[in-house]
């Protein structure tokens, strides 16, 4: 498909001033009740609509079975009436009345499903609006906020902290109004009855309404307390985490824990405290609930007995009483419930308002800003400080050409990596300017800083997915080409509710990789493109191995598969041709490989999933069956015995936890007693006379057995035989339910579940061959070579997961990556802020010529840890305390008592 | 060849004659079994010594480099024991042995040695004899070039 911006309006375009109820840089409302009557007005005079029509359906829910009773059922003797014009029996009527009132209950619950369901979809809506405001707001951070918020406090606020805002809002016109209004149908209904009860029964309601509230109030307080404490017990255990090692090496623990346990003092007693104080508000509540049919009891009572009441009165109010106290008390609930979620979004809201907020539109606008940087870079008059107080950059002044490459050098606290955070706009200078492509520096869009200048700081972040994606981050702009379902259905309901909660509605799983920008045409080519970079970057020997060692589809590659097998057999001629077929033993369907364990002979495949893990293969209830078939369920018990019996024999005299038991014994030392203890149990029994459970122990140990290796004599020809037919059998009796569980191997198929390497080979290496996996790994160098594939392993590297936060590559690693993802969008101007401190010397140097080879002609700005690379650039800046010391050429400056040499001296 | 048979080799080596089975045992099951093809190179002279070996079956020139080329200056065939002088001092290796046929060896890796010298000082004890043996040989060989 070719690479054009998708046009505006269609699925995929950007929110920014075009999307309806979207507007960038919103100010986040304060107070909660603000901002439902803002984004749901609409929304609310709908619940509220709905509600209203409850009213009379409620009504007449509870009117019927009154009629039904007092004129249907009571009235005596044979009667017609006159209902609508029509004469009716009194049967007749019954039935219409009792059909009426199903009708009205049907419908009752029909209109309070619907006002359910609307409710719960508009808090839902207006939670994930809130969410998305916030997540926005973090992306717009002044970078030197994120040195006074912790991860730990800002994520359980988008996460948990706000989650029941979701349900308040949703029903927060709906349930005052509907439990209101079913108050005051049932106030209408007794008053309607008599005005005395109903007064009555509503005596003691100003009470409550006045006490409640001054009582809430203390909670609302230590709401927001609690709130306080959990964040910072979110904070602490970010804290702990991200510092294990100082916490374990520095034997910290106890101090930690103590710190927590603290913590969670501060938390337990403001709980007890509030739950104290909600208790005996609702203890309050059910008392005065409570107290007016005491009195009612009492004075009613006395009235009837002294004979000014009936009886028959004094029931009827105590059962309206009873039916208004339900809706009386959600009311309160209700009130209580929207205090706690006041709390709750006041305390969120205040985080996400540091000053200093980055300007929205210039992050969502579709204007990308000038064609390219232009020739120079100025810098006037620059001043930077992060508390307002200290400069740590101050009046710099200097002008670079942006054909040419310059050094920033100077001590740690020069104030250099501030200069290069400004430049790099990642923060923002609080006096001067700086000036590029003839605009202000702070006025540019992002698609202008993010597309035609690169960074590379010195602890680079990558994300947890693999090479590929950390590598073509920097091209992923805008979506470019559509996902091959878009347009669907699925996807307009996708833009719709996307644009209904003023998310973006984007498609991330849209193409976003922007081709153009790198300098190629395809996907292909940018994974070549990412191979040179890697390779440029000195990580091309990792990236080669990550291929070997990793998994591909076939069904996705069908070509590398196909390579895969063309070097199987160029390995295979190899080996023959320079009689070294010695060194791979290969998988041979009709032959015992004494290289692998009998697990994997038995299976004769690769797992694919879960089901048959290797390890644990003796304890499948197919595995076992099929051993059993084979008739070689006696045979490995018996083969179990006697090497649990050799290995007693060997191992028992070494100390408990010795590294021999790890390397070598089929068994721990922990379970070394057992073992003993099992055989002298069991010695002159029969396997037949065994225990179940150690048959079972037993049976599992020759499973590990590697003839080859191992060397115990233990698994005879004849044993070898009989596996061989279970191999058999396991195949052909696999049932279809496992069939996906494991890759049988095949000399003509390439194996999915194995790795690359793996499917090369097509055997096990050697154990009894010296030096057999360093001259397989060289001949398979060799023959990938020959084939010209090493690219494509190379290639096939890129799907290396890179752990969480990069964690599974070294530090050196995670900077090379970075430099090549900041190469890979050929940036007009390369920001390094130190960028490559943890690669050992040598490779310190051969990374810097080569980026500096491939950025020749354009601009780079490199903030030096080691002023002696400034010989390799073209002009240099030397800082001294937040100034600008001298600068000029490397040989100009390189001078007797310069302030660059005062450095390189140093150094 | 099973493991039974490697403890026979073992038992064949004078420094291992006088050791008890079961750690024999140990000793076979925790090494590895490698073989050489005619002409490899076992080690070359200034290598790190990190492993001894024994020789299983098959044949093996030590080599020492001169001016004038390598100089073969002994010859080993089965149940020999090679480079335990390397593995029990830091030196480098002080010749090279190269297989002269297909050879079969059994390797104790220098890690592997010494972590069984000090879990059985019955093999140190041994060890000693042996050396204390050597020393006295050469010594007595001393003695019968001064004399001559």
């Amino acid at each position: 498909m070719a690479a054009s911006a998708t046009e505006g309006g269609g699925p995929g375009r950007l929110p920014g001033h075009e999307t309806p109820g979207y507007r960038p840089n919103v100010p986040l409302e304060r107070s909660i009740f603000r901002f439902i009557m803002k984004y749901s007005k609409r929304q609310q005079l709908v619940v509220l609509a709905l509600t209203v029509i409850s009213w009379p359906i409620i009504y007449l829910t509870l009117e019927l079975p009154k009629t039904i009773i007092d004129q249907a059922i009571g009235a005596r003797g044979g009667w017609a009436r006159d209902v609508l014009g029509a004469e009716m029996e009194q049967i007749t009527f019954l039935m219409a009345l009792s059909f009426g009132f199903l009708f009205f209950v049907i419908l009752s619950g029909g209109v309070k499903y619907v006002l359910n369901v609307y409710a719960g979809r508009l808090g839902e809506q207006m939670l994930r609006r809130l969410r998305y405001m916030l997540y926005s707001r973090i992306l717009r951070f002044p970078l030197p906020h994120f040195k006074k918020v912790s991860q730990g406090e800002i994520i359980p606020m988008i996460t948990a902290e706000v989650e029941p805002v979701g349900g308040y809002v949703g029903t927060a016109t709906s349930t005052p109004l509907y439990f209101g209004g079913l108050l005051l149908v049932y106030l209408g209904f007794i008053f309607a009855q008599d005005v005395f009860l109903g007064l009555a029964a509503t005596a003691l309601y100003p009470l409550q309404i006045y006490i409640v509230p001054k009582l809430q109030k203390r909670v609302i307080a230590l709401g927001k307390a609690r709130v306080r404490e959990v964040r910072g017990l979110a904070d602490n255990i970010g804290e702990s985490i991200s510092g294990i090692a100082e916490i374990r090496a520095n034997d910290a623990s106890v101090y930690e824990r103590a710190g927590i346990a603290r913590r969670l003092d501060r938390i337990y007693t403001i709980r007890y405290e509030i739950f104290r104080r909600k208790f005996a508000i609702k203890f309050l509540n059910s008392f005065m609930a409570q107290l007016t049919p005491f009195f009612f009891y009492a004075i009613g009572g006395y009235l009837v007995i002294a004979g000014d009441m009936t009886i028959g009165a004094l029931t009827a109010v105590l059962a309206a009483y009873k039916d208004l106290s339900s809706p009386w008390k959600e009311l309160l609930n209700y009130y209580q419930l929207q205090a706690d979620i006041k709390v709750k979004y006041e305390s969120v809201v205040e985080q996400f308002d540091p000053p200093g907020l980055f300007d929205e539109t210039l992050q969502l606008t579709d204007d990308a800003g000038p064609e390219s940087t232009g020739p120079k870079l100025d810098v006037a008059g620059l001043a930077y400080s992060e508390d307002g107080q200290n400069r740590t950059v101050d009046g710099v002044t200097f002008s670079v050409d942006l054909d040419k490459h310059t050094a920033i050098v100077g001590s740690g606290s020069s104030g250099r990596d501030e200069l290069a955070l400004v430049l790099a706009r990642l923060a923002t200078g609080t006096g001067g300017r700086v000036d590029l492509a003839g605009r202000r520096l702070d006025d540019l869009p992002e698609p202008f800083t993010g597309r035609k200048m690169s960074y590379a700081g010195p602890v680079p972040y990558l994300f947890s997915t693999d090479l590929r994606e950390n590598l073509d981050y920097g091209l992923r702009h805008r979506p470019l080409r559509p996902a091959a379902e878009a347009g669907d259905a699925r996807r307009n309901r996708y833009i719709r509710d996307a644009r209904a909660a003023a998310n973006i509605d984007a498609d991330p799983t849209a193409d976003w990789v922007d081709y153009d920008a790198a300098g190629v045409p395809d996907r292909d080519a940018l994974d070549r493109k990412c191979v040179d970079m890697l390779r440029l970057v000195d990580l091309g020997d990792d990236l080669y191995r990550f291929g070997l060692h990793g998994t591909i589809d076939p069904a996705d590659q069908p070509d590398l598969a196909e390579a895969m097998l063309a070097a199987r057999a160029a390995l295979r001629a190899r080996l023959d041709e320079t009689q070294q077929s010695a060194l791979v033993e290969p998988f041979d369907r009709a032959r015992y490989n004494t290289n692998a364990t009998l697990a994997e002979n038995l299976l004769f495949g690769t797992p694919a999933g879960a089901a048959f893990d290797i390890d644990r293969l003796a304890e499948h209830p197919f595995v076992r069956q099929t051993i059993h078939e084979a008739g070689l369920a006696e045979t490995l018990l018996e083969v179990g015995r006697q090497l649990a019996e050799t290995m007693v024999e060997i191992f028992a005299d070494l100390p408990p936890g010795h590294a021999f038991f790890d390397q070598f014994s089929f068994f721990g030392s922990e379970e070394m007693p057992e073992y003993q203890h099992l055989l002298a149990r069991t010695s002159g029994q029969s396997t037949g006379e065994m225990r179940e459970d150690d048959r079972l122990r037993l049976r599992s140990l020759p499973f590990k057995l590697i003839p080859a290796r191992h060397r115990l004599g233990l698994l005879t020809e004849d044993i070898q035989a009989r596996v061989l037919k279970a191999r058999d059998i396991f195949a052909g009796t696999l049932p279809d339910g496992l069939r996906g569980e494991v890759e049988f191997f095949d000399p003509e198929r390439y194996n999915r579940a194995a790795t690359l390497q793996d499917n090369i080979l097509f055997g096990k290496v050697s154990y009894g061959e010296a030096n057999a996996a360093g001259k397989l790994s060289t001949m398979i160098g060799e023959v990938l070579d020959s084939l010209s594939l090493r690219e494509a392993v190379m290639v096939a590297g890129l799907a290396h997961s890179v752990g969480v936060g990069g964690a599974r590559l070294s530090a050196a690693q995670r900077q090379k990556v970075n430099m090549a993802r900041g190469l890979i969008k050929r940036p007009d101007l390369f920001i390094v802020n130190e960028g490559i401190g943890n690669l050992d010397g040598a490779a310190q140097r051969r990374v810097l010529d080569a980026v500096l080879g491939e950025m020749k002609g354009r601009g780079v700005i490199w903030s030096l840890h080691r002023p002696g690379f400034a010989r390799n650039f073209d002009h240099v800046i030397v800082l001294k305390n937040g100034r600008v010391a001298e600068q000029g050429s490397f040989a100009e400056l390189d001078r007797e008592g310069s302030a660059l040499r005062e450095l390189l001296e140093t150094e | 060849m099973s493991l039974n048979e490697e403890v026979e080799i073992l038992r064949n080596i004078p420094m291992f004659a006088n050791i008890e089975p079961s750690k024999l045992k140990l000793l076979a099951f925790t090494s590895e079994r490698h073989a050489y093809n005619e002409g490899e190179y076992l080690f070359r002279q200034g290598d790190e010594g990190d492993s001894a070996y024994i020789i299983v079956d098959g044949e093996a020139d030590v080599m020492i480099d001169t001016d004038d080329g390598p100089l073969t200056v002994a010859h080993f065939t089965k149940n020999a024991l090679i480079g335990e002088i390397a593995i029990l001092t830091d030196v480098p290796r002080t010749a090279t042995v190269k297989a002269t046929t297909r050879l079969d060896a059994m390797v104790i890796s220098k890690e592997l040695f010494f972590r069984l010298v000090m879990e059985f000082p019955q093999i140190a004890v041994e060890i000693m004899r042996e050396l204390a043996k050597r020393l006295e040989a050469t010594n007595v060989r001393i003695r019968e070039l001064s004399a001559a």
